[in-house]
């Protein structure tokens, strides 16, 4: 397959993005392009900027420079005759309901059920009836594993039932493009692999695109189609896992590969 | 009349009249608290607008309130606010200036409890297209009260207490009962320790109960 799929077909196109926080450039003219159903794994060590080019994709990042493109509307621009215009908030909210994302945290809503919590973005998002929004949170969580735990709030849920609730809840609103941020660094080891379970089901099943930041690194070479390596700010490496994971060309990668495979 | 005496049956006969003023203190708090808590939303969600000229003004308004003494304000309200054309009875004078001065320590509250959930609440709202006015009313505020109810609750004690300061705008709440019966039988002892043990009773069960209330929400958090 190819490493950079062709531009007109790209789900996702990202040009020459980057974010700077005060004296630090965390993302220095990224240029990347997703194609439909392309699974894409990030890896690079801390600070490298990929969380944050996950939050960029779905606008809770506003970057300094760049042009992001998700299904053929532009993010934080507005098409105008006279070229691009800049847009707001307003825009951008209809633009990112193509994209979710799950969070290294959860961000579960504390004072929510499990149901309640993944009916929330179908009744107030999508505007759907409480009886259909009940339907379809109650199959997504069932999907997950977690029929028996609708009623739940999430302090009386485990990491793993926690994390799963969230990817229920980002799977409602049915994006094109889902965003795994490190999904499994907030967890205790034995509570992991039901977690990796449900997103490497996803990732063989499902027609989204993928972006998914982990530390993984056998997870990434099972799910993704490509790997990016990111480092200060950059992709310095890119390809299939099999090149990138398996026979590195850049030091850094080979140098950061090796530090995660001692760990 | 010299030393301390105390007649338990004269003690017992002013119990009823007592409970006339406790009737109207419990009004001006109950109707005190509505306007404090509403009014200090409404405040809080200007200051985070950030509305030009609006914003800064009730941000001197809040300063100004908190600046200045309760009974000031109250005498303000008593005694210009009818020169003005402005007349309500004094109890709702008295509850509405219990209100604006409350209202103005529970927008701090509010703010705090707002700052303090944590970024990830409304970057999962955002992520997940809410409205901003679900994000407010949905996912914001329940949790944000929800944390600050115990000090919410503070607010409600404090504002027990200084209801006895109505009595200066002759408002015959419970310390305007005890002062009357005191003029009338020139025995003040009982009636004015009744009164104070009665704040006391309240206000004391009051704080324990928030107290409870904030270890019960620590152990679930």
């Amino acid at each position: 397959m190819k490493s950079v799929p062709d531009a007109n077909a790209a789900l996702l196109q990202m040009c020459g993005i980057s974010k700077t926080y005060g004296e630090r450039k965390i993302l220095d003219r990224i240029d990347l392009e997703v194609a439909p159903r392309e699974k894409v794994a990030i890896i690079g060590p801390s600070g490298s900027g990929k969380t944050t080019i996950l939050r960029t994709v779905i606008g809770l990042v506003k970057p300094d420079e760049g042009t992001i493109r998700i299904d053929g509307a532009y993010l934080w621009h507005e098409e105008t005759q006279g070229g691009l215009k800049p847009a707001g908030e307003r825009h951008a909210r209809k633009v990112r309901r193509a994209v979710g994302i799950v969070f290294q945290q959860f961000n579960l809503f504390p004072h929510m059920t499990a149901i309640e919590n993944v009916r929330e973005p179908l009744v107030h998002a999508l505007g759907l009836s409480r009886a259909e929004s009940d339907a379809r949170a109650n199959d997504l969580l069932t999907q997950v594993g977690l029929k028996d735990h609708l009623a739940k709030h999430p302090a009386q849920l485990s990491g793993g039932q926690q994390q799963r609730v969230a990817i229920a809840r980002s799977l409602a609103l049915k994006p094109k493009i889902m965003l795994f941020d490190e999904v499994t660094s907030a967890l205790d080891p034995e509570l992991v692999g039901e977690v990796l379970h449900v997103v490497r089901e996803l990732a063989h099943a499902s027609e989204m695109s993928m972006l998914i930041v982990t530390h993984e690194m056998a997870f990434a070479a099972d799910i993704a189609d490509r790997v990016l390596m990111f480092d200060q700010g950059t992709i310095v490496e890119e390809g299939p896992p099999a090149q990138v994971l398996k026979a590195p060309q850049n030091p850094r990668t080979r140098q950061f590969l090796r530090a995660v495979l001692e760990r | 009349m010299s030393g301390f005496h105390w007649e338990w049956a004269f003690a017992w006969s002013t119990v009823p009249q007592l409970a006339e003023g406790v009737v109207v203190t419990v009004i001006a708090t109950a109707a005190g608290s509505a306007i404090a808590f509403v009014l200090g939303l409404v405040w809080t969600f200007v200051r985070i607008a950030q509305i030009r000229l609006v914003t800064p003004a009730v941000w001197f308004f809040v300063q100004f309130i908190r600046g200045t003494p309760l009974l000031i304000q109250l005498y303000f309200l008593f005694y210009v606010l009818p020169t003005w054309g402005l007349t309500v009875s004094a109890l709702a004078t008295g509850i509405i200036g219990l209100g604006l001065f409350f209202s103005a320590y529970a927008t701090e509250i509010y703010r705090a409890g707002i700052e303090d959930l944590p970024a990830g609440q409304w970057e999962a709202a955002l992520a997940l297209g809410l409205p901003i006015r679900r994000v407010w009313t949905g996912i914001i505020l329940p949790q944000a009260i929800r944390a600050v109810l115990p000090m919410l609750g503070n607010i409600v004690v404090s504002m027990f207490k200084q209801t006895a300061l109505l009595s200066t705008i002759t408002v015959l709440e419970l310390l305007a009962h005890g002062m009357a019966i005191g003029q009338m039988t020139y025995r003040f002892v009982e009636p004015l320790t009744l009164v104070g043990a009665f704040y006391f009773a309240v206000s004391y069960l009051s704080a324990r109960a928030l107290r409870s209330l904030e270890t019960r929400d620590e152990v679930r958090a």
